[in-house]
């Protein structure tokens, strides 16, 4: 949740005109295919979060237009509005209460061309490549838990978004393994809107599909300042027939590193995965960072600390799930807390206009 | 409760998860059926059973599958996992195919 309010900047006006103008640019490319028209998808919830008994409360939505204009071009992008209430002290009337604040953004705004069966040029506003949170796991309809990894910051030069162009695809496709690739450039952007360092990098990844591994590296490079260099692994599997994935990844970066792992598992044992049992899909994450130095934190913490975190999510149909966790943090300095969250998390898929 | 006590309990689930396994094959569990050769190939299931394992090895590393969509958002749901999951061209054909049998 921290990460959400640091990301977020406010744009109600822009981002009214930017979505506007995208709307209109597609209705206006009268090519769409019958299959391909614009669609919203997304997710909206309600977390709450209770650290050394202060709970705060977190409704949040976060929807993404993705719009083809022609077979080669993707238009998307993805918004988020928070809405957040926390308690402050008891002030000079004695009383306790709640403080809020809204913030809406552009979380990126990309354009996508299809060049070939094996090259995507992508420019605009895009999300880091770097490990595997911040694309892939970050909405807050895929994530298991409602807080992301502690180096989750390592290796996304902070702001987590890009602003240049990159190239991406799929190097080699076999039925036995596949490889893909990223590499970008960012410029430096100060833009309140789209916040970005100049910064540099790429990743690789091999997929096994039938041992269900995948393996990938990724580096990044800070192109301003101190020059500093980013560097991570990742490692993904699920065991065959067993519907348990765990996930890991590494990253180290100037002057932090840390890694995490997560197991999270639903059973089919009994009448399947659609039946009450099924959908019970208990989660577990650990995780630590390391100080390099003390001359910075890289967005994590000073000290070294250590975080464990027992998920238990049940998957209600219509594509709505709820999200328990109990995390405790270990850390020197009586850095140590429980951390209490709940959650109800939807996640939604419509056209943007109904098809013939 | 320390840290290394939860990485235990951690190596316990991985453990208990697996012995399931081991056991659901040990035990004789479902099996898929041997595929016959002799029988003629039935195109529109083996698109289904190539786009289904495209589905499972790619969108569902993720997230789960969506209860349902609208066929018209299907080839905009396949474009955006080409970029989002780089899949190359036959996965992408593949994987309309399947939502689209």
């Amino acid at each position: 949740m921290q990460r959400l309010r640091k990301n977020l900047t406010t744009c109600g006006g822009a981002l009214t005109r930017l979505v506007a103008s995208i709307a209109a640019m597609t209705v206006g490319s009268c090519l769409v295919a019958a299959q391909q028209i614009p669609l919203i998808s997304g997710g909206a919830g309600f977390l709450s979060s209770t650290n050394g008994g202060q709970t705060s409360y977190l409704p949040i939505i976060e929807p993404l237009l993705a719009a083809p204009i022609g077979s080669h071009l993707l238009i998307e992008t993805r918004a988020s509005a928070v809405q957040s209430w926390f308690p402050y002290s008891p002030g000079q009337n004695g009383y306790p209460g709640y403080n809020h604040v809204y913030s809406l953004g552009l979380t990126y705004l990309q354009a996508d061309y299809l060049a070939s069966s094996h090259v995507t040029i992508v420019g605009g506003s895009f999300l880091i490549p770097f490990g595997t949170y911040n694309e892939r796991l970050s909405p807050v309809w895929i994530n298991n838990l409602q807080d992301g990894p502690l180096i989750s910051s390592l290796g996304t030069m902070s702001t987590g978004t890009g602003v240049g162009g990159m190239v991406r695809g799929s190097a080699i496709s076999r039925r036995k393994y596949s490889v893909d690739y990223k590499a970008y450039f960012s410029a430096l952007d100060k833009n309140k809107k789209f916040n970005a360092e100049r910064s540099s990098g790429g990743q690789a990844s091999v997929y096994l599909p039938e041992k269900r591994l995948e393996v990938g590296l990724s580096y990044n490079r800070l192109l301003q300042g101190i020059h500093e260099n980013f560097y991570g692994a990742h490692v993904w599997w699920e065991p065959k027939d067993t519907n348990l994935w765990l996930r890991s990844e590494f990253a180290r970066g100037h002057h932090a590193q840390g890694y995490w792992v997560e197991a999270d598992y639903r059973s089919d044992k009994f009448h399947g995965l659609d039946s009450w049992v099924g959908r019970i899909e208990p989660v577990f994450r650990m995780q630590q960072t390391f100080q390099r130095d003390q001359a910075a934190s890289d967005g994590l913490s000073l000290f070294n600390t250590q975080r464990v975190d027992f998920g238990l999510d049940y998957n209600l149909k219509h594509n709505t799930r709820i999200l328990t966790s109990y995390s405790r943090r270990f850390a020197p300095n009586g850095g140590n807390e429980n951390i209490w969250e709940t959650g109800i998390v939807y996640r939604f898929l419509f056209p943007v206009w109904k098809g013939k | 409760m320390k840290f290394k006590q939860c990485v235990a309990a951690m190596l316990v689930l991985v453990g208990v998860s697996l012995a399931l396994r081991a056991q659901n094959a040990g035990t004789g569990g479902p099996t898929p059926p041997a595929p016959d050769k002799s029988a003629p190939k039935n195109q529109a299931g083996q698109h289904a059973s190539e786009g289904e394992r495209i589905f499972a090895q790619n969108c569902s590393r993720c997230h789960t599958a969506p209860d349902g969509f609208s066929p018209h958002i299907s080839g905009t749901i396949v474009m955006h996992m080409r970029v989002r999951a780089s899949l190359s061209k036959h996965d992408t054909q593949e994987l309309m195919r399947f939502f689209n049998p």
